[in-house]
Order: structure tokens, then sequence, then C-alpha cells
């Protein structure tokens, strides 16, 4: 009976054994598997540095078992461009929440994108600042409603909520940028396969890469983590469209004219 | 921002927590320059860096000893209950506008986050101040008013610096603000803390008292400036032989507590950080163990 038993799922070795901290639904778990994965698939854990950011998955290091940074608030694109620099060898990631990224952290990641720094960027977007206790973020909805916004997000007063995505790709220099989401297996299988390419592209020493996962914040959108899903689905995905919004290879093409 | 609605002329205030007045640490050098009124609440937790996010002391150092660049001070306020931030955040205002320079009112988690009854005047009386003929308002009629912190002639800059000089020195004499708690010649032991710390040891005072044990408590109010010459006088009385300063951090007041008493007498310290509110009951032990330590002292002299 014995050869009979295969082992067809377990946990990643990038992955610690370990209880998770993150709310029950949280998304930011499913995330860190997938990224812990991609890490496994590619061999390269034992030479890869993480750079944590301020927010719930601070605590990232806990979880992903490889060498890790803890940033400042959004200042994790500079440490990350300041250690590949020194260590082109290695692989760089840096793991942000959309308070971190889109917010304090703003002329960080544009700078680093721009320069094209070969790294790559797992942002993940869930429109709220979540371990603050829910704040209105760059990327909060229109009429999105959080502590700071108890009447709702009013873009007359507080803007359009930022496409990071879209604002990048306007940028000349070659990189990858693609969002998606993890709210059924498919877009999980695809955010997988994203998050992959976003590796193998620094592997390959093309450019910067940044994958915006679109995440949810049960606790602080104050629904149940099904409810959450359906959120996610019916006011997220219209607000911030998936796909690939820039590869290096459209970006070189392009290059004479822009 | 701040820098921004300040210059308006009117009355404008930004809070944060630690991590966050770090990073105004810029602006706060360059309002300072520019002699721009506005108050800034600092809510203390742990550092450094991401430290953590309860109660605690730890920057002392940044609030009264600068932070950011070049030659300045904040005036520096830290109440120890709701009614006394009430009743300073109005004063706070005031004073900013008194001198043109931003004023810092630094509370902890406790003081950031308790809930006490609170009483507001009814009318708020408040000195008459000079108008603000430095605002922009738009140069309708006058020359243009410039708000700024560059000053690249040596002289001018000197110059500037000496005019806040002058002002801090000013805040030296006019503004020291400070509280004793069950003072009496019978004490041998001066406590010396402030905020949250200072009410703690008040209740410690007051149990030891229960114990027949008296002593006091310097509450410096403002910590800049700091009530250097009232702490020498208190502590240079005969009656008292020893001090402890008491604080959630390793020792910042302290330094400055030494610096005031001259060595005229022994300073100690007790203090706790990483967001441990000590205890009447650590307050406590430790006066026991100085007591205990000078009765020891007396009987081998
Ligand atoms: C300079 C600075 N400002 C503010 C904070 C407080 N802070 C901690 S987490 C956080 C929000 C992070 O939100 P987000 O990036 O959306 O991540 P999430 O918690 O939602 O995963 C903030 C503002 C800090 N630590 N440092
Ligand atoms: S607060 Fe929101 S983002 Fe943070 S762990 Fe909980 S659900 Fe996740």
């Amino acid at each position: 009976m014995e050869q009979d038993t295969k082992t067809i799922f377990s946990r990643p070795e990038a992955l610690r054994d370990t209880v998770t901290h993150y709310c029950p639904g949280c998304t930011h778990g499913i995330t860190h598997r997938i990224v812990a994965e991609v890490l496994d698939s590619l061999g390269v854990r034992e030479k890869t540095l993480g750079v944590a950011p301020v927010g719930c998955s601070v605590f990232i290091y806990n979880y992903i078992d490889t060498d890790f940074l803890e940033a400042p608030h959004g200042r994790a694109p500079a440490l990350a461009t300041g250690f590949k620099r020194l260590r082109p060898d290695m692989v760089v990631f840096t793991y942000q929440g959309d308070g971190d990224l889109a917010s304090i952290g703003m002329a960080e990641i544009i700078h680093a994108a721009n320069r094209g720094e070969k790294i790559t960027v797992i942002f993940i977007n869930n429109a709220i600042y979540g371990m603050t206790g829910g704040q209105m973020a760059p990327t909060t909805i229109s009429g999105q409603v959080t502590t700071t916004c108890p009447f709702g997000r009013d873009i007359a007063q507080t803007g359009y909520p930022i496409r990071m995505v879209e604002l990048l790709s306007a940028l000349g220099t070659p990189m990858y940028l693609e969002r998606v989401t993890v709210n059924s297996p498919q877009q999980i299988i695809k955010t997988k396969r994203a998050i992959k390419k976003a590796f193998q592209y620094q592997l390959e020493g093309r450019c910067f890469s940044l994958v915006e996962v679109l995440s949810t914040c049960p606790t602080n959108w104050g629904l149940i983590p099904l409810e959450a899903t359906k959120w996610l689905e019916d006011n997220m995905i219209p607000n911030y469209p998936l796909g690939c919004f820039k590869t290096p290879d459209d970006a070189e093409s392009n290059h004479g004219t822009v | 921002m701040l820098f921004g609605a300040a210059s308006t002329g009117k009355r404008v205030f930004t809070t944060s927590s630690s991590p966050g007045i770090s990073l105004m640490q810029e602006a706060i050098s360059y309002m300072a320059g520019a002699q721009l009124p506005v108050v800034i609440v600092n809510i203390m937790r742990g550092g450094p860096g991401l430290g953590g996010i309860l109660p605690a002391q730890s920057d002392y150092f940044q609030s009264t000893k600068g932070g950011g660049h070049g030659d300045y001070r904040l005036l520096v306020l830290a109440p120890s209950s709701i009614q006394e931030a009430v009743d300073l955040m109005m004063l706070s205002f005031h004073l900013a506008d008194k001198y043109r320079n931003p004023v810092m009112m630094i509370g902890d988690g406790m003081i950031g986050q308790m809930m006490e009854p609170v009483e507001f005047p009814d009318k708020y009386e408040e000195p008459e101040l000079p108008p603000k003929t430095w605002a922009a308002t738009g140069a309708k009629g006058r020359p243009a008013h410039i708000i700024k912190s560059l000053f690249l002639d040596p002289i001018a800059l000197d110059k500037n610096s000496w005019i806040l000089h002058e002002k801090y020195e000013r805040m030296k004499k006019e503004e020291i603000r400070f509280e004793l708690y069950n003072h009496s010649p019978k004490n041998e032991i001066m406590l010396i803390a402030y905020g949250t710390m200072a009410r703690i040891c008040q209740t410690a005072i007051d149990a030891l008292k229960q114990e027949g044990i008296s002593i006091g408590l310097f509450r410096p109010i403002t910590l800049f400036p700091f009530p250097e010459k009232q702490i020498y006088k208190e502590a240079t009385k005969e009656n008292i032989r020893e001090l402890l300063v008491v604080e959630m951090s390793t020792a910042q007041m302290f330094e400055d507590v030494e610096r005031a008493v001259y060595g005229k007498k022994k300073v100690n310290f007790f203090g706790r950080t990483g967001g441990i509110v000590p205890p009447p009951e650590e307050v406590m032990e430790h006066v026991k163990m100085l007591l205990n330590k000078k009765s020891k002292d007396k009987k081998k002299a």
C-alpha cells in the first residue's frame, strides 16, 4: 500500500511552519504562500532578500524563510535598491501594502521603477490602512467608508483612487507591471504565474517588476470573509482592472518613440 | 502642509506619534527658522525605529534638543492629565503666537488614549498679542512678505540665529512651569518626573505616606525651557539627600537634572521602556531601596 501514498500537497520550503497573526479571511496569507512557492520553484530561497514594509505584513519575516530587512514606512524600494546594487547576484523583493507604497512611499517606488532597479515588488492593494485600524488610503475607492472618511471617500476633497500600475506604466523605462487578484482558485493560479514572471525578469537581469494584488481586509472593511471577497469583486475589480499593463518587450520595442 | 497653513496667519496644529514626528523634523527645522507659530502634538511610542506602539517617553531628547538640524529650540509642554492637556493646549497656541515659534506638546499612549472628565472654561480670556503683520495675505499695498529660512549672507544668518536665541532666552525667563507635590522639610528624597510618570509618582507618594514615609515630587511642565534653577533650589535644600528621576526611557531627562543640580546632590534613575508603564509599587520599591541604603550608610558613619 505504501507506494500508493504520494504527497501531492505540502508546505513550501520557503514558508515557515508557524501560526499566523493575520485576521481570518485576510488574503495576505495566500499571497505569502504564492511568493514562497515561487521562490521554491525557482530554487532561489537561499539567495533571496526580502524587504518588509510597515503595515500588517511587517511580520512577513515570521513566515517567509529568507533573509529580510525591515524598512521604515514606505522606504522598502530604497533599501532594496541599496542592497541589490551591492549584491546583484541576489534576488531582492519588497512586499508592501497600499498605505506603505502608494502614500508615504510614493517617491521611493516611482524612482526605483524609473531607475529600472532589478527588484521585484509585491504590492498589496486592500484599499485601506489595515494595521492602524482602517483609515483611508490613496487607493480607497470613491464612496468607500473608512474611519477617516465615515461618510465615504469624497473624491472632490481627496482625489481619485490612485491606480499604481497605470501610473507606473506611463514611465518610459522598460518594466513588468501586472494587476492580479486572489479571490478564486483561477485567479490564484494567474497570480502565481505573474509573481513567477516578476521574479524571472529579475533573475534574467532584465527589468524592474511589480505585481499589484487586489486583496481583502475583512476586519477593516467590516465584512465577513465571504462578503469581503464579494465586495472585492463588485467594487475593487471594476475600479482596478486586472491584467498585464507593461512588459519589457513592449517597452523595448517602443523605445525609439518614447 | 503645516508650514503653508501657518503662513496664512491662522492658528494651525498637527499631531502624530514618534516615527511620524521623526519625518516632520525637516519641516520643524524650517518652521523654527522661518519663525512660524504652530502647535505639534507627539503622543510618544517606544523606539528607536519601529520600536513598539505602547506608551513611552523616549522622545525627550528629540523634542527638547532639536531633532531637526540647526540652532533652534521648541517650546515643549508635558501634561500629566487630560484636563492639563486641555489647559495647556490653549496655552500652546498662545505661546506659539507670542514667540512665533513651534510649540510641541508631548504625551504618551496613556495620555493619548485615556478618558477623563474635563472642564472647558466658559470663556477663554487670552492676553492680547501683536497682530500678525508677517503673514502672507497677498502683497496688496504693501511690500511682499517672504516667509523663509534661507540667509546666504553669513551676517544675515548670524543675525537670525541670535534673534532666535534671544527668544529662547526670553522663554527661559517667562515661561518656566512646574509643580511641587508633597514638599516638606521632612523629605529626604525628591522624585523628578513628568507626564504620565509624574502622575504615577504622585500615587506612589500618597501610598508611601500611609506607611509613614514622606517624599516629594518635582514635576516639570515645560521641558524646554527646563526648570533648572528651580530644581537646583529644591534639590539643594538641606533636608534633601538624594534625587530619583523616574522616566519611561533610558535616562534622558536625567541628564538635564544632573546638569541642573551641578553635582551638589546624587541623582539616581529608575526607568522602564518598551511600553512598560511602571506601576506605583515599583516606584515605591526604588524609594525604599534608597532609604534603606541611606540608613545603612548612616549606621556605618
Ligand atoms: C512614519 C510612520 N508613519 C505612520 C506609521 C504608522 N503605521 C503603521 S502601519 C500603517 C499603515 C499601513 O497600511 P498598509 O500599507 O495599507 O498595509 P496593511 O496594514 O493594510 O497591510 C501606518 C500608517 C509608522 N509606523 N511610521
Ligand atoms: S487588518 Fe486587514 S490587512 Fe491586516 S491582517 Fe487583518 S484583514 Fe489583513
